[in-house]
């Protein structure tokens, strides 16, 4: 199972966090705070890897990957696959730039409601259920229709 | 409060305004936001829907990238819930699922909702209600809702029975009831040749087996067989890395008896320790560790790269190779391993250097050193590491020090030895890493003086001014020390003196304090063994002779090193105690007052009470009467010990009042702390046999000739009986779980199968995914149900047949689905590879549960 996700800049601001497991905000922002520390402080060629167990409990294993500006960090326990998760990330990524058309990091900043749809299209309740980012796109794209659609027949109700 | 809704909107700030503001903001981003929070908390409770939703979704920014509590919003989200657009619905269900938990006091109003939403068309209104379900889930929201779960389990909808299927298993952990209704349904998508919801119940079936069943019998070695070639033939023919590795750590894990399998694992494991990509090499090194401790020649093949890897840049492959060099320390290498590893400790970074200490330490003392031969050489790496200038580990070593001096009798010389280098050096006293180190030198170096080659240096070393940088209760040892130096110097001299061969003179003193001269000396307190001193100990031991002049010096020494202290506010007076407030003190458990100390007689009979060793610095507390009797003491003559305890008597008689009763013993000695103290017994009867055995440390030679059997060590006791609390707790949340699944399984029995029980079992072994195709199960569950119908009755004809006919399928069938299998898994991310073999319990059942059929 997938406890978290998030993604945070180089300098530490997060830019997306969704937690599987509840914990209260407090908690939630030392956590990141800790793994920003941790994440900070590696070098550029080393493993993808971070002993989470000190920040998230036992049976937490944590692997990031640094594009640009951004730190993607997964955090999950022993009933998933280091090098799977690897990939998952990667799916990731690429489902936003499909998105987003070249996503850099202002895309993720000022579309919060797509990102995280996007997010949840891939895991869902800690399990991941999508792994084929044109499906991920697929869904994506019906649901943004379902906003579409009804705000035109809320519009014309308000002028009422 | 606010007018129309409609200027609300109208005006209101869309979140893109809000994130757009916050950016712009350089300073006053606080003010920013608290400004926004005031305007959210007005909008949301507009009656306009949309306003409430904008509100709501701007909130949920806040709080979800700037930690702002969200709580109050509660209600209201369940308002923008209730709305018909889909949009608002996201939203909601968004906020829900950021602030709502299990203790959330509304959390009821929301069933009727997710009722409606779940049994809603749009197949994403229908995800959006199964993801809120799947997170806030508690007792009552699960079983109100199983039914629409249930519905969903067959939805035509892939979509949508995808995402009922993962969160089932949150509904049965909360609902445990909520089996019984759905587990067919469950298992009836097994059948489904879509591998996505295969992939989705088999990740369901993986954490309920890993959850429930990982307490059950061990691996079926049936299962364990079938298993291994299909996972070997995938080893050697798949491409995907991430497929291998799962492959791997599934063959070490949970099939490390099949000694092929685990040659080719390891061959793979070497594959990836000497490729570039660090993310390979690290979880090479992790397989490894895990094959370790069965198959320690995986480790010894790979050794080089191991070694290697210590080196390396990343530091969880540095610290991941250090467990695996650890693990291949054994009694005949340790010591080159400890060398070569205080290498790369002296080159390494601080935190790695530590660690490796920290292993090295850890690792030798496993079992009461059990790997240790040599102790001489280990005692001296235990100062030598105290040496290195990133080290942190001196409580560590310090406590060693201690316990290898108590145990280890044979090794005492080198400890003074290696005390006394500790101590001398003075650039050593500023570090405040290394004061407990220091002090466990001074105490040993006190405590087994005797042994010590040249007890001047040591007074020296103990005494030089630096040692006024130590914290109080680290000088406080130190001047225990001196004087136990002191004390035995002054013996040694006073028996030489007494002790004098027919042809030596003082002014000739045999240069010979070693350790077995004194033993003798204080045992018999006759003249040959002064004698012997100089004639058996060829090597004579000690550099300095003492003589009168240096007994003079050393008393100098103390004095002005201690005169300034009787001064000092450290050091505290110590009034006299009534006998009620004496009573109050409460007994230590296990010290027994009355105890009949006649057995002493035997022991200290023949030590003559004028030249007892009335100085027994035992308690920090009594250092001001120590000191007031040894100010005395140094004013006079040596020879003039007994003046003390006529001091002290003459005290008692006056202040009988204040003086616990006089015990049976004839000593009248200053001898606090009580009787069962082990240091200070050490101390008076340091060198008795006799005290051996009342002390009931057992120092029982052991086999190697140069160690001694440790005594045992009664902490390791609480440790056992802590682990049994601890594991009381998971086992019963999963109980009710458990008994659940068991009983829809096997109905009422409660006697279940052996083989099924421990097929049950079969992925419960710690990481193991089994490698199990889900076909196999399919084809023997449609025999099963096929057989089932006639045969439900014939319980043991019928299980047999059953459960071979399942099994002769297997092999048929393995070719074709392992074919189909690496077709679908290809192109998979996600290793569907979970157990599986569980899937085989309802098939193997001897009773087919009816709704099965």
């Amino acid at each position: 199972m997938i406890k978290a996700v998030m993604v945070m800049n180089t300098q530490g601001k997060t830019r997306l966090a969704k937690f599987y497991e509840y914990l209260p905000v407090e908690k939630q922002q030392e956590l990141i705070r800790g793994i920003f520390a941790v994440l900070c402080s590696r070098a550029e060629n080393v493993s993808n890897f971070i002993d989470a167990e000190s920040i998230f409990g036992p049976d937490s294993r944590l692997v990031y990957k640094h594009f640009a500006t951004l730190y993607f960090v997964f955090v999950f326990d022993s009933s998933e696959n280091e090098l799977a998760v690897l990939d998952l990330i990667q799916v990731f990524v690429e489902t936003l730039d499909k998105c987003f058309q070249n996503v850099c990091e202002l895309d993720i900043v000022f579309n919060y409601s797509k990102v995280h749809t996007i997010l949840d299209e891939m895991i869902f309740g800690g399990q991941v259920v999508e792994t084929s980012s044109s499906e991920i796109m697929k869904a994506v794209e019906e649901i943004s229709k379902s906003f579409l659609y009804p705000f035109l027949l809320c519009l014309s109700k308000k002028t009422c | 409060m606010s007018g129309p809704s409609l200027m609300d909107s109208l005006f209101q700030r869309s979140l893109e305004d809000l994130i757009k503001g916050l950016r712009q903001q350089l300073i006053g981003e606080q003010a920013f936001i608290s400004k926004s929070l005031e305007e959210i908390r007005k909008e949301i409770k507009s009656t306009d829907l949309s306003t409430k939703s904008t509100a709501l979704l701007k909130l949920s920014y806040l709080s979800n990238l700037h930690f702002h509590d969200m709580s109050f919003a509660v209600f209201p989200a369940l308002e923008v819930l209730s709305s018909p657009r889909f949009s608002h619905k996201k939203i909601a269900y968004h906020a829900i699922l950021l602030s709502f938990h299990d203790s959330t006091p509304i959390l009821l109003l929301i069933t009727n909702h997710l009722r409606k939403d779940l049994n809603s068309t749009n197949e994403f209104e229908v995800s959006l209600a199964l993801q809120c379900l799947s997170r806030i889930a508690n007792v009552d929201l699960a079983r109100d809702l199983t039914p629409e779960v249930f519905t969903l389990l067959s939805s035509n909808k892939l979509y949508v029975r995808k995402r009922a299927v993962a969160v089932v298993l949150r509904v049965f952990e909360k609902y445990p009831d909520s089996v019984r209704v759905c587990f067919k349904r469950l298992v009836e998508n097994l059948e489904n040749s879509d591998p996505q919801i295969l992939s989705a119940v088999v990740g369901v079936f993986s954490e309920l087996v890993l959850k429930i069943f990982s307490k059950l019998a061990p691996l079926e070695p049936r299962l364990a067989k079938r298993v291994v070639e299909p996972i070997c033939d995938l080893m050697r023919n798949t491409g995907a890395t991430s497929l291998l590795f799962e492959c791997i750590r599934t063959v070490v894990t949970s099939l490390s008896e099949y000694e092929s399998a685990v040659r080719l694992a390891v061959g793979k494991v070497r594959g990836f320790l000497v490729d570039e990509d660090p993310n390979l090499k690290y979880l090479g090194l992790q397989a490894l560790r895990i094959v370790a401790e069965k198959h320690l020649w995986a480790v010894a093949e790979n050794k080089e790269v191991v070694i290697k890897s210590l080196s390396d840049a990343d530091p969880n492959i540095k610290i991941e190779s250090l467990r695996l060099v650890m693990a291949m320390v054994s009694e005949h290498n340790v010591s080159e391993m400890s060398r070569v590893l205080v290498n790369y400790a002296l080159k390494s970074d601080p935190v790695f250097c530590n660690e490796i200490l920290g292993s090295i330490l850890s690792t030798c003392s496993r079992n009461l050193y059990e790997i240790i031969v040599d102790f001489d050489w280990y005692v001296s790496l235990l100062g030598e590491m105290s040496r290195i200038p990133h080290c942190q580990m001196g409580d560590e070593i310090e406590n060693q020090l201690i316990d290898i001096g108590l145990r280890v009798k044979d090794v005492r010389p080198e400890l003074v030895h290696v005390a006394r280098d500790l101590l001398i050096d003075p650039a050593l006293l500023g570090n405040s890493f290394l004061h407990g180190v220091l002090s466990a030198a001074a105490w040993e170096s006190g405590e087994y003086v005797e042994f010590s080659r040249n007890p001047l240096e040591l007074m020296e070393a103990l005494l030089q001014p630096r040692t006024n940088l130590l914290p109080p209760s680290i000088r406080a040892i130190y001047i225990q020390s001196a004087f136990k130096v002191l004390v035995f110097c002054l013996h040694t001299c006073i028996m030489q003196g007494e002790s004098i061969a027919p042809s030596a003179s003082l002014d000739y003193l045999p240069s010979g304090v070693s350790a077995s001269a004194s033993y003798e000396l204080f045992d018999d307190f006759s003249v040959e063994n002064g004698a012997d001193a100089t004639v058996v100990h060829g090597q004579t031991r000690a550099s300095a002779p003492i003589t009168e002049e240096s007994i003079v010096d050393l008393l100098n020494l103390v004095e002005l090193a201690f005169g300034p202290l009787l001064g000092s506010h450290d050091v505290e007076e110590l009034g006299p105690v009534s006998l009620s407030a004496q009573g109050k003190v409460c007994l230590p458990n296990g010290l027994v007052l009355k105890e009949n100390l006649s057995d002493l007689e035997m022991i200290c009979g023949d030590i003559e009470p004028s030249s007892s060793n009335s100085f027994s610095f035992g308690n920090p507390n009594e250092e001001k009467d120590g000191l007031s009797f040894s100010s005395l003491q140094i004013k006079e003559d040596s020879e003039q010990p007994h003046e003390s305890t006529s001091l002290l008597a003459e005290h008692r008689k006056r202040h009988g009042l204040y003086y616990l009763p006089l015990r049976k013993s004839e000593i009248i000695s200053n001898d606090y702390p009580p009787a069962n103290d082990p240091t200070l017994q050490g101390d008076i009867n340091d060198n008795a046999d006799h005290l051996v055995k009342l002390t009931a440390e057992s120092l029982v030679p052991k086999r190697k000739p140069n160690h001694s059997k440790p005594r045992p060590v009664v902490v390791k006791l609480d440790e056992v009986n802590e682990k049994p609390v601890a594991m009381k707790q998971p086992e019963s949340r999963d109980n009710s779980l458990s008994g659940a699944v068991r009983e829809v399984l096997f109905g009422s029995e409660d006697i279940l199968p052996t083989s099924s029980q421990s097929n049950l079992s079969n992925s419960s072994k710690r990481k193991g995914k089994e490698k199990q195709h889900t076909d196999p199960h399919v084809e023997s569950k449609e025999s099963a149900v096929g057989d089932g119908n006639s045969s439900s009755r014939r319980r043991s004809q019928g299980k047999e047949r059953r459960q071979r006919s399942p099994r002769k399928k297997n092999d048929e069938e393995r070719k074709d689905t392992v074919q189909k299998e690496k077709k679908n898994r290809s192109g998979r991310h996600k290793s569907i590879q979970r157990a599986e073999e569980p899937l085989k319990v309802p098939a193997q059942t001897s009773v087919i549960p009816d709704f099965l059929l």
